[in-house]
Order: structure tokens, then sequence, then C-alpha cells
């Protein structure tokens, strides 16, 4: 019993990490109406970026934090005006490929130069033990951060400027314009947010687990999953869906094969797709 | 049709493909077998993303589950090829079918969305399933070879039904284009709704050609995995060949027939150069990536698209 106890706190505190970077993927698709497919590669570029600043200055993993972010925010405008700007108002098809195109871009010169080998952060933090069982560390820091990031960003889309900005925009692009908002501007400013939130939430996972340049993709699955529980462009509903899915990784793992688990997520994922477009929380049709 | 131009450019693709191994030897027919099972996979995707606009991220599900299925069908049953390449086909489209009533309900990147969690359940169950042989996949042994009069043989047999394959999704993608259904999944790409006012049973359309997309592929599947020998789910069910498909598709030209082939032909040679030339081997993911961009970016309609607007002329002959 005890044992499911660890298992399912397990689940929901790297719940809300999978749920961090879902509102990355979820802030983009609310804002630009387009499905981000470098999510997967900023991830991992984030875990790199991590690794990177830490043995090169020795910081503690936690204080670079912030650069990460920083770098995601500006590298996220940077590919907007680079391979999105154009595709904006275009067919879905277009907008896809494009972001493929520079998740492949990212992927490849991350193997070439990296190669796949698997990277780890150092990082030393104590343990809850539960009788036999222990809740490692990292994992409860990383937990912790990411729902202070997702706090973070609540009080930046409600209370500043650019954050209603990027709300007036989402709700309506058009009357946004008229109100003297320069729309563009707003979705650069919107999709270097949810790059730099992929990026964050892929340096928190570096801190529990080892990774190569490919381990973005399960991330960036997971991240889909957890959208789609909580309904595309909601982002409150991508943090729900994040923990549900670690709820869910978390109590099926003591009783089912692991590698079972994906099953029932995706055929979860396509079910709730098919029967809840608009996500668990909320009621509509998916157009 | 015979007094239709590009049928006659169909025939002269089909008969290259026949002639090129004869004249260029094994090096020619394991190339030219690759570039049939692209062509087949982008022509039949052609007709979901090209004619009905309906973006297919997991096309390859069919060509992976029919290869499975066929394999266990050889394996297990001591099925015929071709029997085994049939039955595969039919069930993949008839799963096809009853899937897509239920996911084609969703458009736009509702329906993308759905599709990649297709393929990546699918693969998670068929790497659990202890029957198709679990994450290691299924192994062919060499008796199996024995019906078509050994290896050497059957690698001929298998070239030359590829081919065949290849030669069914032209006529198919071709015959679709110029009937009353392609016509209407054609309203249905411009504007569903306006379709579905003016008469089109657009539900139904939709599933029908998401069906008929998975029939080839499925047995091209068979026909691949069954010339491997070896089946691993993590290579059947690759997205990536997946969106693959998709860039050949746009490389060529979505919604023509001879620019998800051509695209996909060159496609499979460029792809080919990139990887055995020895300065771009480790690139060959960031090339392709550029070209994808600059594609989506700057010529949407590929190739064949820029030579229509170019010429206006070969719209009536490159159909």
């Amino acid at each position: 019993m005890l044992g499911v106890v660890a298992s399912v706190i397990n689940g929901l505190l790297l719940g809300a990490v999978y749920g961090l970077a879902a509102i990355g993927l979820t802030l983009i698709f609310g804002v630009l109406k387009i499905i981000n497919l470098t999510h997967g590669a900023m991830i991992a570029l984030g875990m790199f970026a991590l690794y990177f600043l830490v043995s090169a200055t020795g910081v503690s993993p936690y204080l670079a934090l912030p650069l990460v972010l920083a770098g995601g925010f500006v590298l996220g405008v940077a590919i907007y005006w680079l391979a999105v700007h154009r595709v904006i108002g275009r067919a879905e098809l277009m907008s896809l490929l494009a972001t493929f195109a520079v998740n492949m871009m990212v992927v490849g010169l991350g193997t070439a130069v990296w190669s796949t080998s698997p990277y780890n952060v150092q990082i030393n933090v104590p343990g809850v033990s539960l009788g036999r069982y222990t809740i490692s560390g990292t994992s409860i820091v990383a937990a912790v951060l990411a729902i202070l990031f997702s706090l973070a960003l609540y009080l930046f889309m409600y209370y500043t400027r650019p954050g209603k900005a990027i709300r007036a925009v989402a709700s309506n692009r058009e009357a946004a314009e008229l109100m003297g908002i320069p729309s563009y501007r707003v979705l650069s400013i919107a999709f270097g947010l949810g790059i730099a939130i992929a990026g964050v939430a892929g340096a928190l996972i570096a801190t529990m687990y080892p990774f190569t340049i490919l381990s973005g993709g399960g991330y960036e699955l997971k991240s889909f999953v957890a959208t789609v529980l909580g309904g595309l462009g909601n982002p409150a509903g991508a943090l729900l869906g994040g923990l549900l899915l670690g709820l869910i990784q978390g109590a099926v793992s003591p009783f089912v094969a692991v590698s079972w688990t994906p099953v029932i997520e995706f055929s979860l994922f396509v079910i709730i797709l098919i029967a809840f477009p608009m996500g668990l929380f909320r009621v509509g049709k998916g157009r | 049709m015979l007094r239709r131009p590009f049928f006659w450019v169909m025939v002269a693709i089909v008969t290259a493909f026949v002639a090129a191994p004869l004249l260029g030897g094994i090096d020619t027919r394991e190339s030219f077998l690759l570039a049939a099972v692209y062509m087949i996979l982008a022509l039949n995707l052609n007709l979901m993303i090209g004619y009905t606009g309906y973006v297919n991220f997991g096309s390859i599900v069919f060509f992976g589950f029919g290869g499975t299925l066929g394999l266990y069908a050889v394996t297990v049953w001591h099925w015929p090829l071709w029997a085994a390449a049939a039955g595969a086909a039919a069930a993949v489209s008839l799963l096809a079918l009853l899937l897509g009533l239920g996911i084609l309900r969703l458009r736009g990147a509702y329906f993308a969305l759905a599709t990649i969690g297709v393929v990546e359940a699918t693969k998670a169950f068929v790497s659990n399933f202890d029957p198709f042989g679990g994450s290691t996949g299924m192994y062919l042994s060499f008796a199996s070879y024995k019906p078509l009069g050994g290896a050497r043989e059957a690698l001929w047999i298998v070239y030359f039904a590829m081919i065949a394959l290849l030669a069914a999704s032209l006529l198919l993608s071709y015959a679709i284009k110029r009937s009353r259904f392609g016509l209407g999944l054609f309203a249905i790409r411009e504007d569903e709704d306006a379709a579905m006012v003016l008469g089109v049973n657009a539900p139904l359309y939709k599933a029908i050609v998401y069906s008929v997309s998975a029939i080839l592929p499925a047995m091209a599947g068979v026909l691949f995995f069954f010339k491997n020998g070896v089946i691993e789910p993590s290579q059947a069910f690759d997205l990536t060949l997946s969106i693959e498909a998709i860039v050949m598709l746009m490389l060529g030209g979505q919604g023509t027939v001879i620019g998800a082939a051509l695209g996909a032909f060159l496609y499979e040679q460029f792809r080919g150069y990139l990887l055995t030339s020895s300065t771009f081997s480790s690139f060959h993911l960031v090339i392709a990536g550029a070209l994808l961009l600059l594609i989506v970016l700057f010529a949407p309609g590929g190739l064949i698209g820029w030579a229509h607007q170019r010429w206006p002329g070969t719209r009536k002959v490159l159909e």
C-alpha cells in the first residue's frame, strides 16, 4: 500500500513538470493557433543549456534556471520571425511543417555536435523517506519550481500590460489590433514565452533524469497528452492535465508493467480528443 | 482514360521502374525499391492531405501495422505472401474505416494531433503484445522464402510486386482525382461546411478516403518487411518516416499525382546522397529541415506547383 502511495506521489511530482511543459505548448496554441512541433527540441535544448551553464560556471542548477528562461525567450522570438511569422493565418499544414522543419534542424545539429549519448547534471538534494521508499529530493524541488513558474506566468498574464495584450490577441486578434496593440509583436512575445517555458521544463527534467538530444521527443508527446487532457489553449487546464497524466502514470505503474503505460496514455489521448475535444474541464466541439 | 496524356506519363514511370534494375543491377534495385515504397506512401498520403485537406501525421501506422499483421500471418499461420498481404490490407483498411468515423469528426489541428496519438498508441500496443514478438518484433525463418523459389528469387519477386503496388497507387490517385468522389473531396478541402450544404456527405467521404488510403501502404508494409525478414515496432511505426512522407509531398507538390510521386523519388535520391556523402552524412537532418522550411515559406506549391505557375500548359500533362 505504501508503495502505491509513494508511486502516486512520484507521479504527481513528475506530473507538475509535465504540466509546465504543456503550458508552453498550449500558450502558443492559444495565442498563435498553431501547434508548435519545435516543442520537443526546445525541451532538449533547455536540458543542454542547463548542463553547459552548470558545468561552465559551477553555479547551482537552480540558479541557472532564470538564464535558461531568458535564453529560451530570445531563441523563441528569433524562431518566430525566421520560421513562423510567414505561416500565420495560412493552412495548418504550413505551420506544422515550418515548426517541424526547425525541429529537424535543431535535433540534427544537436545529434552532430553532442551525439546521442546520455548526459546528466550533477546535483544533490536530500530525499524524503517514506518507510522503505524514498521520494527523491530533486523531484520535489522540480515540482515546486514548476508550480512556481506556472504561478508566475499566471501573474504575468493577468497583472501586466504585455500579459494582458497577449490575452487580448488570443481572444480576438483583429479587435486587439484596432485597440492599438501591435499584434505581430505580441505573437512573437507569446511564442518566445512558450519556448522559454518549454526550455525551463526541460531544464527541470534534466535535474532529475539523464537525457540525450532525442529525449525531447518523448516529453513532447507527454505535453501533447497533457494539453489535450486540459483542452488546447488552456494553460490552467494544461497544468491540471500534466498532474492527471502524472497521477495515471504513478497509479498504474505498481500494477502494470511500465511499458504498458504509453498504451493507456495514448489510447486515453485519442478517446479524449474524440469525446471531449475541448479538454476534460470544458465542454464544446473540436473545430 | 487512354486519351489523357497523364495516363501515358504514368505508364512511362512504371516502365522506368521495371527497366531500371534489369539494366542497372542489384544496387539500382535496392534504391528503386525504397523509392517505390516512399512513392506509395506519399501518393496515398496525398489522398488525405492534398485532396481532402486533412493533415494525417500518422500515415505510417498503415504501413507498420499492415507489415505486423502480414508477417504474423506468414510466420505463425504459414499463409502464402499474397494471402498475407491481401488479408493485412483488408484488416488495416477496415480498422481505418472504423477509426476514421471517430477521429475524422475532428478538424484541423485536433485531427493532426489525434493521428499522432494513433501511431504512438499502436506502436506501444504492438511493442507489448507478445504474439507480435513484443519490442524485439518478429523474424522470418529462411524457409518462408521457399515458396517463392529461394531468397534470391524472392527479392526480385518482391521488387516487381512493389512496382505493381506503385502502379496501383498511381492509378488509384488518378482515378479518384477524375471522379465525382474526388470532386467531393476537393470541395471538403476548400470549405467543408459549404460542401456539406451542397450535399457532399463529408463524414462518410472522409472516412472512406482515410480507409482507402490505408490499403496500398498496408500491402507495401507486408512486402517491405517480408523482404527485410524482420519487423521491429520502433522501425515499423517510425513517426519520422511519417513526417518525411509529408516532406516528400511538399517537395513535389501536394494535391497532384505527379507531384507526390516526383517528390518521393527525389527525396529518396537526395536522402541517399546525403547519407553516403562524407561531408553531409551527420548533417542530413539539418539539410532536409532547411529544405523543408524553404519550401514551406517560399514555394508552398512544391516543384509541380511552381511549374504549373510558370508554364500553365503543363497543367494538362502533369496532373
